[in-house]
């Protein structure tokens, strides 16, 4: 009777070691994954179990934390003026998780990051709680209120970057949205929550528009083409006449017309006049002069077409589609397919502005540790060359020109070069419903040029014209213009 | 067996007692748990927990009076078995303890604070393991309520029928003024002792009267019937009391002992090819196993927007990791209900004392399975060898049952991890468990009695003419 006795010995031993096995799996092969499953209750438990740390403008905090009593979560996150930040922060919600800024510096803002290791250590050592660091933004207060209360009750986004760096200085979106008031787990919240949510809230105040949401660019887009002409030669002096006849006929469609905005005289009229006077018919001759190739080469150099521009919180795709003769044509106007964010918009008048050199945008600059000890320091990073510089220097100066005595006048700032593009973009069938009113600007000094802008307005139902964008938009570019030179001086 | 060749691992002569050994061991048995409540209660309260001198004292007592009668009516006895099972009642009653401070699943609908009656089965269990000890001189009296156990294991394992369900297993009975009893916990042990008894005479019949075919040893029908029978009866307590970890234990239990007793590999191969019928044709019935099989597939599956318990179990030893949260610091309530400190308390482990902290208590019930089935190898009659490597697969099958389920390793039933969980039946079926194994193994390591002088060895007469 042993030697079935040994064998089932060895089977009660590979019953145990089976059991070995699996734990060994899901503690250890499974064990982070498992950890850090979004339903784990306990990834919340952890984010609220200490006061969270911060996200810094200009050295002050925009967000707080409060201790609740609601069961598990000892603490909730409470935000200044979070209207106005919610498109930086994003929101850390105990009963809704948690989205931009707030979730992805998680670990640091939590305390639980890898690299707080050492500070953790110290911690355990001391005896004292895990705290959070802080996350140092790069964005600029002042030109922040500016964008925000220049948007006021309209719907629109305002993207504003430091051509020099890539820093983002203002990220406004409205309608906005409080993320203080979803914060918690109380049925209120609840409700606030679901008030938000686009089902039940055509106004998207959750959407950030000036990161997440595309527009056409219209009339803003045709700095690209403009650029594009330059640098692919079919035009090197922007105040030569070009060949340009109006009315302009859609290649390969049977007569169908290219128009321009009212009755303004845009027959064979140079570079500069017709970014002034914003023809349709030159750029859209000039996108389908050049063909869709060499436009879309230009645009991705500028950052369309780029799924990953991650600011950290990622933007979403601009597009300047692969398309026939005619549409290219209309794209090179910024109609028809292509699309564009607000930062996008932004990014060109920067890299213009910054002598035809993109800068990589972010707008987290610094973490830091709880002790003060900076993690991670972001150091800026160029990201392409759409223009030479000479180029960028001609670009520059019919944009100034706009401003000067185009479209663009609005504008203006005493003793400062404005350089400046407007734009309203149609959209809907049949361009039934109210355009976008766009302007994209820079700021220069004798300094530099510390501020370049995007600014989009939707519904502007008031004007259909293509000053709309001028009108309406320009003077919010302008407040933030200036209140980001404001705090150079 | 031939009584001549020499197969016990244990010489008859000369064997130390070990109990100088087992005094030892059981002292670490002690000071381990009583370390383990010092440190919930710091991470708790950040104070030494108040019951800590009256933890010791009992659980040392306990351990101490266990010992003395060890030493006493089983001085051969293994001298592992009583350190482990020990430790583990302990660490049992710590667990326990800790999760009685969690106020949301120590409300008064769930049953409140266990440990404290926990407390009190465990004294009863080693009550019994006295009692056991004592009054069971040699083992091999059970062999003559063979049929009696028989008529008993029926009996205990069909009436949950006649209660109602509870936790959605029909495998308790309720008696008035008492409690609930699980009277599977028994029924195991019982029916190893009619199991062993029976086999013990039958064997030679199921193991030559056979036909050969296709390399197999085909039993004749009428061995082959018990068998069904009791493949059937398994079945039956499954689909009757949705109770998929009894019947498994019950059939498991019933194959390893006919191996053991005919050494044919043939009622291995009819073991696992009925079993295997069995399980498809009630999985095609039963909508309660559907659903364990269904969650054993998707662990992390959300229902009605909700994290399931055997979600929440997987994230608990998922959060536990290597190390483990630490004593009292980790989450597992949010597994909810009744069920942590019972069917899953597994994962309390898991979570608080991490994966080498699970790992070391599998490998506790590892050497106790293996001193188990040591045991009946030493054991020197088939009735002790029978009944000592039944008790042992029963455990083994138990453990690997509820720990594979648990972990996900198979799908989950709703069964006790032995003397860690909660749950009076199982902690005082179990310490008699371990007794009888105590027993046999005193028996079988007892040295010989020293031969009477026999006539046959004097010299030879030389008888002259």
């Amino acid at each position: 009777m042993n030697k079935p006795l040994r064998r089932v010995a060895i089977f009660c031993g590979l019953l145990v070691l089976a059991l070995l096995v699996r734990v060994n799996w899901v503690q250890f092969v499974e064990g982070d994954q498992l950890k850090n499953d979004t339903n784990n209750r306990r990834v919340a438990i952890e984010r609220y179990s200490t006061p969270r740390g911060n996200i810094i403008v200009d050295g002050k905090a925009i967000t707080g934390s409060t201790t609740t009593d609601s069961g598990d979560f000892k603490y909730k996150r409470t935000y200044k003026n979070g209207k106005m930040w919610a498109p930086v922060t994003g929101y850390a919600s105990q009963a809704f998780d948690a989205n931009q800024l707030e979730k992805l510096n998680d670990g640091i803002l939590t305390g639980t990051d890898d690299r707080l290791f050492f500070s953790r250590t110290v911690d355990m050592f001391t005896g004292s709680k895990q705290k959070g660091g802080n996350v140092v933004t790069t964005l600029d207060a002042k030109a922040q209120k500016a964008a925000f209360e220049g948007l006021g009750n309209q719907k629109g986004a305002v993207a504003a970057i430091n051509p020099e760096t890539g820093a983002i200085l203002a990220l406004a979106s409205t309608p906005s949205y409080d993320p203080s008031t979803f914060a918690g787990m109380s049925n209120k919240d609840a409700e606030a929550y679901n008030g938000l949510l686009k089902k039940n809230n055509p106004d998207e105040p959750m959407l950030n528009r000036a990161l997440r949401q595309t527009y056409p660019p219209g009339s803003t887009f045709k700095v690209v083409t403009a650029s594009a002409a330059l640098e692919n030669g079919l035009y090197t002096d922007v105040d030569a006449k070009t060949d340009s006849p109006v009315p302009y006929t859609l290649p390969d469609t049977a007569g169908l017309p290219l128009k321009n905005e009212g009755s303004i005289q845009c027959e064979n009229v140079s570079l500069r006049e017709a970014l002034r006077l914003s023809c349709n018919t030159v750029f859209g001759k000039v996108s389908a002069d050049l063909g869709n190739k060499k436009m879309k080469a230009e645009a991705e150099k500028f950052g369309f077409n780029n799924s990953k521009i991650d600011t950290p919180v990622r933007a979403a795709e601009s597009i300047f589609p692969t398309d026939n003769r005619p549409q290219n044509a209309m794209a090179g106007i910024g109609q028809a397919s292509n699309r564009a964010t607000p930062l996008q918009m932004a990014m060109v008048a920067s890299a213009v502005a910054n002598g035809g050199k993109l800068m990589r945008p972010y707008m987290v600059d610094q973490l830091v540790a709880p002790n003060l000890n900076v993690v991670q320091q972001h150091t800026p990073q160029e990201m392409s060359r759409p223009l030479s510089p000479e180029n960028a220097q001609k670009i520059q100066s019919i944009m100034e020109t706009v401003v000067k005595s185009g479209t663009g006048t609005n504008a203006q700032i005493p003793n400062v070069t404005v350089g400046g593009k407007t734009g309203t973009a149609q959209h809907g069938e049949n361009n039934k419903d109210n355009p976008y009113a766009w302007f994209i600007s820079y700021a220069k000094t004798d300094k530099g040029t510390p501020v370049a802008v995007a600014v989009v307005i939707e519904g502007s139902d008031t004007l259909r014209d293509d000053i709309a964008g001028g009108k309406l938009a320009a003077p919010i570019a302008k407040r933030v213009m200036e209140a980001v030179l404001e705090g150079e001086k | 067996m031939s009584s001549t060749t020499n197969t016990t691992t244990i010489g008859t002569i000369g064997a130390p007692s070990r109990r100088n050994t087992e005094l030892a061991l059981l002292v670490f048995a002690v000071i381990i748990p009583v370390f383990a409540y010092i440190n919930v209660g710091l991470a708790k309260e950040e104070t030494v927990p108040a019951g800590v001198l009256g933890y010791t004292l009992g659980l040392g007592l306990l351990a101490g009076v266990a010992h003395l009668v060890v030493r006493k009516w089983a001085p051969y006895a293994d001298p592992l078995m009583l350190p482990i099972a020990t430790l583990l009642n302990g660490l049992g009653l710590v667990f326990i303890w800790r999760l009685d401070q969690e106020p949301q699943i120590s409300t008064p609908q769930l049953g409140g604070a266990m440990a404290p009656g926990q407390l009190m089965w465990s004294t009863l269990g080693v009550a019994l393991f006295l009692g056991v000890l004592i009054f069971l001189k040699d083992h091999r009296v059970l062999q003559r309520y063979t049929y009696i156990s028989m008529v008993v294991a029926l009996v205990l394992l069909i009436s949950p029928i006649f209660f109602p369900a509870r936790f959605g297993a029909r495998i308790w009975i309720t008696i008035p003024g008492v409690g609930s009893l699980q009277p599977g916990e028994f029924a195991k042990i019982i029916i190893a002792i009619f199991f062993a008894g029976y086999l013990m005479v039958k064997r030679d019949a199921l193991a030559l009267a056979s036909r050969r075919f296709m390399g197999l040893y085909l039993p004749r029908g009428r061995d082959l019937g018990p068998i069904l029978v009791i493949w059937a009866l398994s079945l039956m307590i499954l689909v009757f009391e949705t109770d998929l970890g009894t019947s498994l234990l019950f059939f498991g239990l019933f194959v390893i002992m006919l191996y053991v007793a005919t050494e044919r590999t043939s009622w291995i191969v009819f073991g696992l090819l009925l079993s295997a019928g069995g399980a498809v044709a009630v999985a095609t019935f039963e909508s309660h196993v559907q659903v364990r099989v269904h969650n054993w597939l998707n662990p992390l599956e959300l229902l009605n927007g909700g994290v399931t318990e055997t979600a929440q179990a997987m994230y608990s030893f998922g959060s536990g990791g290597i190390l483990g949260s630490g004593l009292g610091q980790g989450y597992s309530r949010l597994i909810g209900g009744i069920a942590p400190k019972s069917d899953y308390i597994l994962a309390t482990v898991g979570e608080e004392i991490g994966l080498a902290g699970l790992m070391a208590i599998l490998m506790l019930y590892g050497l106790l399975i293996e001193r188990g089935i040591r045991t009946a190898l030493a054991a020197r009659d088939p009735f002790g060898k029978l009944l000592a490597v039944g008790l042992s697969g029963a455990f083994a099958l138990q453990v690997f049952v509820v720990a594979g389920g648990v972990t996900g390793l198979i799908p989950l039933t709703g069964m006790t991890m032995p003397f860690l969980a909660q749950g009076g039946s199982s902690v005082i079926a179990n310490w008699a468990l371990v007794a009888i194994l105590l027993r046999i193994s005193d028996t079988a390591r007892r040295p010989a009695p020293t031969p009477a002088p026999s006539t046959d060895a004097e010299m030879t007469q030389v008888v002259r003419p």
